[in-house]
């Protein structure tokens, strides 16, 4: 029972989490191939799942060595940050704060960055192309592994983070090889919104587990860590609006 | 190098969008872990960790919205 109800978020928040990176990857590689072929987009992408496979593998084995406190404080430190900065820009962006992230746009301004370097030279080995898309998958594939680190690894649950993460990978693949454009449509913020709460209830369990806090209730003290953040950022998303509001008509 | 220094700054950039909001955090954990050193009751500073890291993330948002932009 304890076992299902750390599983089930943690698989949960790890796809949710692993989608908003993957469709943000998918963009990128998408204007990459549309512009300037899908060999040497698909070629840095596989380069870049190769890359972090390899790192999974070295990191994954090393974080057992390390004392479960240690990894408690230190994962429940790093997931906070992440959770509660995921949090406040779910609530800003809700609340008209900055705008809500586009797909669309993201595509039509990549598209236009591969066209500016004109046209292709070589095909079997275009650099830029193939660094664009190793970046992208790089840099969104690391926040990925760190998120399946994160809330898996202080439970012990690295096997159902993978999997929610996996998930989220074959379904982005099978979506984009099915339409051949962004994911427009998913509900990124609303992605967000979730798994920030999500983050942030984890983090602040396992920074109190690290600090030696009994929780009250031991695991099922989650359930209304997860609530209370839920409660209190739904209640700050109309309270932003306001205050935007009133700095606007001050100006 | 260029690569490394992007990757280095997005992954700085994961954790710390605020910096007031990632220091308040950060400092609000070292207090409840200084108060659990001193003996006081472990759940009511559980308690007090959870509600103080909500109001610290509220206030954040609040602030970041009144700015003028």
């Amino acid at each position: 029972m304890m076992l299902t109800l750390h599983a089930a978020p943690v698989m949960t928040a790890a796809f949710l989490a692993s989608l908003v990176e993957f469709v943000e990857a998918l963009t990128v590689v998408l204007a990459v191939g549309s512009v300037r072929g899908w060999r040497p987009a698909l070629t840095g992408t596989a380069l870049g799942l190769a890359t972090l496979g390899a790192l999974v593998a070295v990191l994954g084995p090393a974080l057992t060595r390390i004392p479960l406190e240690a990894v408690q404080l230190a994962v429940g430190v790093l997931l906070l940050l992440f959770g509660l900065r995921w949090l406040r820009k779910a609530i800003l962006r809700a609340a008209g704060v900055i705008p809500l992230h586009d797909e669309a746009a993201a595509f039509a301004g990549e598209t236009a960055v591969m066209r500016s370097y004109g046209r292709v030279r070589d095909r079997a080995w275009d650099a830029v192309a193939i660094g664009t898309s190793f970046k992208i998958v790089m840099l969104e594939g690391i926040e990925v592994v760190f998120i399946v680190i994160a809330v898996g690894a202080a439970g012990g649950l690295l096997l159902p983070a993978s999997l929610g993460a996996l998930a989220a990978l074959v379904l982005v693949i099978l979506l984009g090889v099915a339409l051949h454009r962004p994911l427009a449509r998913i509900p990124e913020n609303a992605l967000k919104f979730a798994v920030g709460v999500l983050l942030s209830a984890f983090g602040a369990f396992w920074v109190g587990e690290g600090i030696g806090i009994d929780w009250p209730g031991a695991d099922w003290v989650l359930l209304a860590l997860v609530a209370g953040f839920l409660a209190v950022a739904l209640a700050a998303v109309p309270l932003c609006r306001g205050r935007r509001a009133l700095a606007v008509a001050a100006d | 190098m260029g690569a490394l220094r992007t990757l280095a700054r997005e992954l700085v950039a994961l954790f710390v969008d605020d910096g007031s909001l990632a220091l308040s955090a950060l400092l609000w954990v070292a207090a409840c872990a200084l108060a659990v050193r001193l003996g006081l009751p472990a759940g009511w500073v559980g308690a007090a960790l959870a509600v103080g890291l909500a109001a610290i993330l509220a206030e954040n948002a609040l602030r970041a919205a009144s700015r003028k932009s």
